[in-house]
């Protein structure tokens, strides 16, 4: 219980410590010989301790900060009916700013700002600058306390009768330890559906289109892509023609988009070293999930001449040429990509959807 | 309480002090509303019992102060955003009168807080002051802490306000993590996201987890209204709840201080709370508050007018969380993408993301809480401890405060490892690739250097104590020889050099029972004693009187001085083996 003495010597395994393990107490100084604490250095006057002008002067500081922090407070009062809201000003070294955020704020900041200079500053010319010694005492109750604190609750617990009906004390247990399942089954059960398969499955897939390939649109435009308007090295980003229902109806547009963004490069043929890559896309025009396969942020950085496709968020890499495998950074997986073809019509189309979960893992992915 | 011990004369008054007025009495009969509420609370004795409290003074006591205020400004100003914000991600048309986005399909939240930066006056001041609040408090939380730390502040007794610290931290970040996100722009909408990919990573039920947070399929409608809750209700109420219990129980042990003359374990010497500290602290939040708003007046912060609506599919470049969550950020940047694999049962595990976003969290915080109590147990240290260390006397302590802060430093800049490489024209890769290394070898190398400059740092106070003072003023003797004029210290400017105590490791008294057999105690006993050797092998004690002495006798002779710095810290066990070394450790006799 006491824990102010260290573990008692001689016992068996027992740690020694060479210092004696007193209690609150400066051990070692009557242990060796050591310097004695030379007790409160001398007071040192301050000016306005002994001279009234200086005092005065203090006196005027202090009172000239109040008086800044009133005028602040009436500068702001003022400013707020009459700067106008769009007004705006060159301020050199920050740039283009709001008047009005500026005024208000100065206004507001000196005069909040002065009310505290004010004060420290009479604390520290004016106020007692001695310092008063104020013991300690340990921190544990008296022994008599602790024992009078333990014959209260045992008391307590012996005029409920709690040892002697050890019905109602093992009962009160499970009550207590179960009463709190429903409220957490309630909150935690009912925070979200459960339907995580959804997590494999995007727009993309034909059964949205009543099993028809789905256009590849314009993100945001939504409008249709011929394969003619994809030049070589163009990039452009990507939304299923399926996604037009959800704008129209204005309902899970983002969480179809989340997991429905594309990205569709053209590139030269020659440079896709993946046979299954080129199959999937139209001469060299080759689409991709855009979901960082990492946590899933918009992979949308395209360097042209290397071929590359990076990551904002945390510099995943994905090499183009090589069906966007991952050549540096912390994702794993490439990104998935998305099979296209050319319509009738000439515009491009996805005939099956991904073959694979798009976006960030998850523990059933693969199952 | 104030209680002034004439017989102790480290406590003593001195002659001039004008004692009367610190203790000095009311003689005014309470009267007036204060009398109608004692007649009906009787709280008198209690509030002057409050007002004589002494605090003791030094800037990095500030640190809390400036965290606790900054907590203050963020809860009032935070209380005016509510007015106006919805928090809610229905889809409106944006009308308001920021141009380039009119007629812009954006969520409620993002078209409120437009609507708090544009239209409603001085609202964009508010939200500024609210989000420059917010960091300097995270910043003054995570520097007051380590002010905790290097000193000792969180030894006996005051390990629980120590668990309570962490554990405000830890929420702080939570906090601003919330906040940050709620304005539901394209910056904090993709650290949602990511968030969102954190929690996927969870082994067996991530998907669940990620469904229940978001309500369903991300984004959806319900996390915004959920951060809300979680923002201005559960985390402040608990973020309230155990600062006044923090704030208690430092009133309740009285404030550490500082070694000094006059100051002791069992006194505490300061200004007491009326009216010198009033004054002080007081003022000083204002001070904190007015800084806040003139940083807000002038410097923009989160223009999420610039950053857009959120929508998943447009890329945002550079984007960097706020920078309290950053080196979670970097943990994450520093993760090779192979640590994710699939298992037998097609289950995928995702440990290039789970230990850096999810793991590191729970793991941080729990060693930093837990440090006292290991500490205390590899020291065998029980007492109490009212004087603060000073970093250099403590030196493993301080040494595995700079490699926790290195490691931190590490992940930090990791999460800037783009940047880093665009500034400074070097491939990402190559950083990328020495930070990884840097984490694990950076600690060691930083509680190596930090352990001896500590030490260095304690052999330069002996020096100081034995030799005094440098003066600046050189002597040239007849003989051509100079010589620097040292002035020796008065036992004022000794004291602080010469206080501290030097503990030695703890040894193993009894390895075996009665009947020769190891006990079970002695393992874990052993692991205890090799730990304690480990804090305590290197250590430099205090100069002793009889050294300073001699040292003044060696001064007499001229010239017997040798080079300094080259004595290596002692390795000993032994009471006695040290007293050896340190005689040589003096170098004169
Ligand atoms: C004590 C610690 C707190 C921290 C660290 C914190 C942090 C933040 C941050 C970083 C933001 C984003 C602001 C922006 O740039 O848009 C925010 C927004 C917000 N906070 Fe707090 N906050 C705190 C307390 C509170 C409290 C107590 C309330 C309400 C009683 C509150 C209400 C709000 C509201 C309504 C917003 C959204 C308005 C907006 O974004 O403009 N906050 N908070
Ligand atoms: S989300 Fe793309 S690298 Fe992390």
């Amino acid at each position: 219980m006491n824990d102010n003495e260290t573990t008692a010597p001689g016992e068996s395994g027992a740690l020694v410590s060479a210092t004696p393990g007193g209690v609150v107490a400066q051990s070692q100084a009557d242990a060796v010989d050591r310097f004695e604490n030379p007790g409160l250095p001398p007071h040192v006057h301050r000016l306005a301790d002994d001279d009234e002008s200086a005092a005065k002067r203090a006196e005027r500081q202090v009172a000239t900060m109040f008086g800044l922090s009133m005028l602040g407070a009436l500068v702001f009062l003022v400013a707020y009916f009459v700067v106008p809201d769009e007004s705006t000003f060159y301020f050199p070294g920050i740039g283009i700013a709001s008047t009005q955020n500026v005024v208000l704020g100065v206004s507001l900041g000196i005069s909040i700002l002065m009310i505290g200079l004010g004060a420290v500053h009479w604390a520290k010319t004016l106020m007692p600058d001695t310092e008063v010694v104020e013991e300690r005492h340990l921190q544990a109750s008296s022994p008599e306390d602790r024992a009078k604190a333990v014959a209260s609750v045992s008391k307590g617990g012996e005029a409920a009768q709690l040892p002697r009906r050890p019905l109602i004390k093992y009962t009160l247990g499970g009550a207590l330890g179960l009463f709190a399942l429903p409220l957490g089954l309630q909150v935690a059960g009912s925070l979200g559906p459960t339907d995580v398969e959804e997590l494999k499955t995007t727009i993309w897939d034909p059964s949205y289109n009543d099993g028809k390939p789905i256009r590849l649109m314009r993100d945001p435009e939504m409008t249709p892509i011929k394969l003619e308007d994809v030049t070589n090295g163009s990039v452009f980003h990507v939304m299923p023609e399926t996604l037009q229902k959800f704008i129209d109806e204005g309902k899970h547009v983002l969480e179809a988009k989340a997991k429905a963004a594309v990205i569709l490069i053209r590139l030269d043929p020659e440079l896709i070293k993946v046979q299954k890559a080129r199959d999937w896309g139209v001469d060299g025009t080759v689409a991709y999930s855009k979901i960082c396969t990492h946590v899933g942020c918009a992979v949308g950085l395209y360097e042209q001449q290397t071929h590359h496709l990076l990551c904002p968020c945390h510099q995943s890499t994905f090499d183009l040429t090589e069906d966007c495998t991952v050549i540096f950074g912390p994702a794993k997986r490439p990104l998935p990509q998305l099979k296209i073809q050319v319509d009738d019509a000439g515009y491009l189309v996805a005939p099956q959807g991904f073959d694979q979960p798009v976006g960030p893992s998850f523990w059933e992915r693969l199952r | 309480m104030t209680t002034i011990n004439e017989s102790r004369p480290a406590q003593g008054l001195r002659a001039d002090d004008r004692r009367d007025e610190q203790v000095h009495e009311s003689t005014k009969p309470l009267g007036g509303i204060a009398g109608w509420v004692d007649d009906r609370v009787g709280a008198a004795k209690g509030v002057s019992f409050l007002l004589k409290k002494v605090f003791p003074d030094h800037w990095s006591f500030m640190l809390g102060e400036i965290a606790m205020y900054s907590m203050i400004v963020c809860l009032l100003t935070g209380a005016f955003l509510t007015f106006w914000f919805v928090p809610s991600q229905t889809l409106v048309p944006y009308d308001g009168s920021y141009i380039p986005l009119q007629g812009v399909m954006v969520s409620d939240a993002y078209r409120s807080t437009l609507d708090i930066s544009f239209d409603i006056r001085g609202g964009l001041l508010i939200r500024q002051i609210h989000h420059w609040g917010a960091l300097i408090f995270i910043v003054a939380v995570f520097a007051h802490m380590a002010r905790v730390f290097f000193t000792g502040a969180f030894r006996k007794p005051r390990e629980i306000n120590w668990v309570f610290g962490t554990i405000l931290s830890m929420l702080a970040c939570i906090e601003g993590f919330a906040g940050y996100s709620l304005p539901d722009d394209l910056l904090s909408g993709t650290g949602i996201r990511a968030m969102n990919g954190f929690v996927q990573s969870i082994p067996v039920v991530g998907s669940y987890v990620s469904y229940f947070i978001f309500g369903g399929a991300f984004p959806g409608e319900a996390i915004v209204p959920r951060l809300y809750s979680v923002h201005i209700l559960l985390i402040p109420a608990i973020l309230i709840g155990l600062f006044t219990a923090h704030i208690l129980l430092v009133f309740v042990h009285k404030h550490t201080q500082y070694p000094g003359p006059g100051r002791t374990n069992t006194n505490v010497v300061g200004y007491p709370l009326m009216p010198v500290y009033i004054a002080k602290a007081g003022g000083f939040f204002f001070m904190v508050f007015g800084v806040i708003t003139l940083i807000s007046a002038l410097f923009t912060i989160n223009p999420i007018w610039a950053y857009g609506p959120y929508d998943p599919s447009p890329v945002t470049a550079g984007s960097q969380p706020d920078w309290y969550m950053g080196f979670a950020d970097g943990a994450l940047r520093l993760l090779p993408g192979w640590f994710e694999f699939v298992s037998w049962g097609d289950f995928t595990w995702s440990m290039n993301i789970f230990p850096g976003s999810i793991l590191l969290l729970p793991i941080m915080w729990g060693v930093i809480g837990a440090y006292p109590f290991v500490e205390s147990w590899v020291t065998g240290d029980k007492r109490e401890h009212h004087l603060l260390d000073r970093p250099r006397n403590a030196p493993t302590r301080t040494a595995i405060g700079v490699a926790g802060i290195t490691m931190y430093c590490v992940l930090f800049f990791a999460a800037g490892n783009d940047l880093i490489a665009i500034k400074l024209h070097l491939s990402i890769n190559d950083i990328t690739m020495a930070l990884r290394t840097l984490f694990f070898i950076g600690p060691p190398i930083a509680f190596w250097i930090t352990k001896r400059i500590c030490l260095s740092l304690q052999r330069a106070d002996r020096e100081k104590v034995l030799h005094g003072r440098e003066t600046g003023t050189i002597w040239r003797y007849p003989d051509g020889r100079f010589e620097e004029i040292h002035a020796p210290l008065t036992p004022n400017e000794r004291w602080p050099l010469v206080q501290h105590e030097v503990p030695e490791p703890l040894q193993i008294i009894a390895e075996k029972d009665e009947n020769g057999v190891d006990s079970p105690i002695a393992r874990k006993e052993r692991l205890r004693a090799k730990l304690s050797h480990f804090y305590f092998v290197d250590r430099v004690a205090p100069v002793t009187p009889a050294e300073l002495e001699a040292a003044h006798h060696a001064h007499d002779e001229p010239h017997a001085a040798l080079p300094a710095g080259e004595h290596e810290a002692l390795e000993s066990t032994g009471a006695g083996a040290e007293r050896e070394s340190i005689k040589a450790d003096k170098r004169l006799d």
